[in-house]
């Protein structure tokens, strides 16, 4: 005989009564979380989790009788692990298993919806931070992921060997449809690969997006001819509303254009995944921009580690993603930054706490995208950013691009000529980042644009300190 | 404004016709060349030879020289066949391809003997 349906007692428990499992064996398909949770004071950590627990799946604050009429054992997320965050007492980490069943497949917006929803503006915690999730390779397989992925976008290109080279048009705003297809023409026949929209470039009065689409296509067209190589330029289709979006796309694709644009966090992930599904179906690579994502990511207490919008963004959809360049002008702590990269790119990536890595994370066959380090870097960086983020990545030199004193395509060469210098030495087993002068230097003497590109910029340097640093023990 | 350098790239110039990485840099010596085929060699790729005619350098698809070199560890041993590839094909330009079959791409893929521009 099976046990009697239990007795519905009405009022206000404990969450740990339910939701805390210290026992409980993860299963394969479980999506896992870490939180940094800062507890209320007077709350213990077990209850807090417990709540994080609960108010990110089945729970709500008293009981109801419903939960009587449901599998609750099936349906609900556990806290099944506590940990100390080093270095700091007033915080610990907890871990929460949640079953597959509480997601709809293939939906990033549920996944977050769920997990970052309520619970993060919940009193009886002062501050939540999302650090990482695991993803199971069952969900994994119900999403898209990047339309295109490395490879493709490498055959795609013809260009291999190397990391790929860019430059967001500047200034950000202001110019007329005709003079920044200059600004791209110039920089595209110089040498680089891609130029870029930037990502308030959308559709100004000053500049309509179909007459920018337009004499960009044009700029495109006549720089491949006089090169010889294939180009590209991020043609920014992030619009007020999905309709418009579409619409911008449809006109890329129209004037033979390779790759577009959208910012994932802006626009949101119901509009990304919808127009990573587009490009899918059109054959069209998806740069990614992450505005926002500072806002989100930015607070080493509150908020969403930056690998999980990583993560969010390779399930949605995208063949490039801004990834910070450890060395410009925007933050980066160069550990963390290397293992959110290794999970934008890699198939399968290892738990690494030194890189800030809480779960193994299996993508199966879904497709990597190109790291893309943009910001502050010019040419005298080079060797470090071929170091650091190896051949699949976009360096995109923006400032170091159009700031050269003969303009653009100028430039562009002195940019290509260093990446190729550095990438010959690299293969040649030369130790890059020590000997990236003696590198850069020789590379000058052939040509006149990287030397005054290297007499331009020698001094700069960012060197503040990173204000989100991976949690190490106090020395 | 005297030292100002105007960029030389034409329509009308062959010379400014690019063909992938490495050409923005002066032609590599022989010694260059091997050590990139060392490298190659070194990541366990399979190495393999195109080429084609300096008119003709767009496009997905070069003449492919034989068929990829799968299993061949020495560099001396590519540079013959590239050197045979070459005199074959008096002219043209002559591309050295590694295949990485793990990650389905191309990591290296270079033009090691320039023809002459057209």
């Amino acid at each position: 005989m099976k046990p009697a349906a239990k007795a519905y007692s009405a009022g206000v428990k404990e969450y740990r009564h339910t939701y805390w499992e210290p026992h409980y064996q993860v299963k394969e398909t479980d999506i896992l979380a870490c939180f940094k949770i800062t507890p209320q004071p007077g709350v213990d950590r077990e209850e807090a989790a417990a709540a994080v627990a609960a108010e990110s799946s089945t729970g709500t604050w008293t009981t109801v009788w419903t939960d009587l009429l449901t599998d609750l054992d099936h349906y609900k997320g556990r806290a099944y692990r506590i940990e100390d965050v080093p270095g700091d007492d007033s915080r610990f980490y907890a871990f929460i298993a949640y079953p597959i069943d509480l997601f709809e497949e293939g939906s990033v917006v549920n996944v977050f919806t769920s997990l970052v929803g309520n619970v993060f503006g919940f009193k009886a915690i002062r501050a939540l931070r999302l650090e990482d999730v695991r993803f199971p390779i069952a969900y994994v397989m119900t999403c898209g992921g990047p339309p295109n992925g490395i490879q493709v976008e490498r055959d795609k290109m013809d260009k291999y060997g190397r990391p790929l080279l860019g430059c967001t048009i500047k200034p950000k705003l202001g110019l007329s449809a005709k003079n920044y297809g200059r600004a791209v023409y110039e920089c595209l026949r110089g040498g680089l690969d891609f130029t870029k929209d930037d990502e308030n470039v959308n559709s100004q009065p000053f500049m309509r997006w179909r007459d920018r689409f337009s004499f960009v296509a044009e700029a495109i067209h006549k720089a491949e001819a006089e090169t010889g190589e294939r180009k590209g330029h991020y043609l920014n289709v992030t619009a007020p509303t999905p309709e418009e979006m579409y619409k911008r796309a449809e006109f890329a694709k129209e004037l033979d254009m390779p790759i577009i644009m959208h910012d994932f966090l802006t626009g949101g992930f119901c509009a990304n995944t919808g127009l990573a599904n587009w490009c899918r179906n059109n054959g069209m690579l998806l740069h990614i921009h992450r505005a926002m994502h500072a806002v989100i990511d930015r607070n080493p207490h509150h908020g969403i580690h930056f690998r999980v919008l990583t993560k969010a963004l390779r399930l949605s959809g995208g063949d490039h993603l801004h990834t910070g360049t450890v060395v410009g002008k925007l933050e980066g702590d160069r550990a963390s930054t290397l293992g959110w990269i290794d999970l934008l790119r890699e198939r399968f990536i290892k738990e690494d706490r030194s890189r800030g890595i809480f779960f193994d994370q299996d993508w199966g066959s879904m497709p990597g995208a190109f790291a893309v380090a943009s910001g502050g870097i010019h040419v005298w960086h080079m060797p470090a950013l071929v170091s650091i983020f190896g051949d699949d990545a976009v360096l995109q030199f923006g400032g170091g691009t159009l700031g050269h004193p003969w303009g653009n395509a100028a430039g562009a060469a002195a940019n290509r000529v260093a990446l190729e210098a550095c990438v010959e030495a690299r293969n040649s087993g030369r130790e890059i980042e020590k000997e990236g002068k003696e590198i850069l230097v020789a590379a000058a003497k052939s040509s006149p644009e990287l030397r005054i590109a290297m007499e331009t910029w020698k001094e700069i340097k960012f060197e503040f300190d990173t204000v989100d640093k991976l949690d190490v023990a106090h020395a | 404004m005297s030292t100002m350098q105007d960029y030389q790239s034409r329509l009308s110039d062959p010379e400014s016709r690019k063909f992938g990485t490495f050409s923005y840099l002066p032609p590599m010596s022989a010694q260059a060349v091997k050590r990139q085929v060392e490298y190659l060699l070194a990541q366990g790729w399979a190495p393999a030879l195109e080429h084609t005619e300096p008119q003709h350098t767009r496009g997905s698809y070069w003449y492919m020289w034989k068929l990829p070199m799968f299993g061949e560890t020495s560099a001396d041993a590519v540079l013959a066949e590239a050197e045979a590839c070459r005199k074959a094909n008096p002219g043209n330009h002559v591309r050295l391809v590694g295949y990485d079959k793990l990650r389905q791409t191309q990591g290296a893929s270079l033009v090691i003997h320039r023809g002459k521009a057209a």
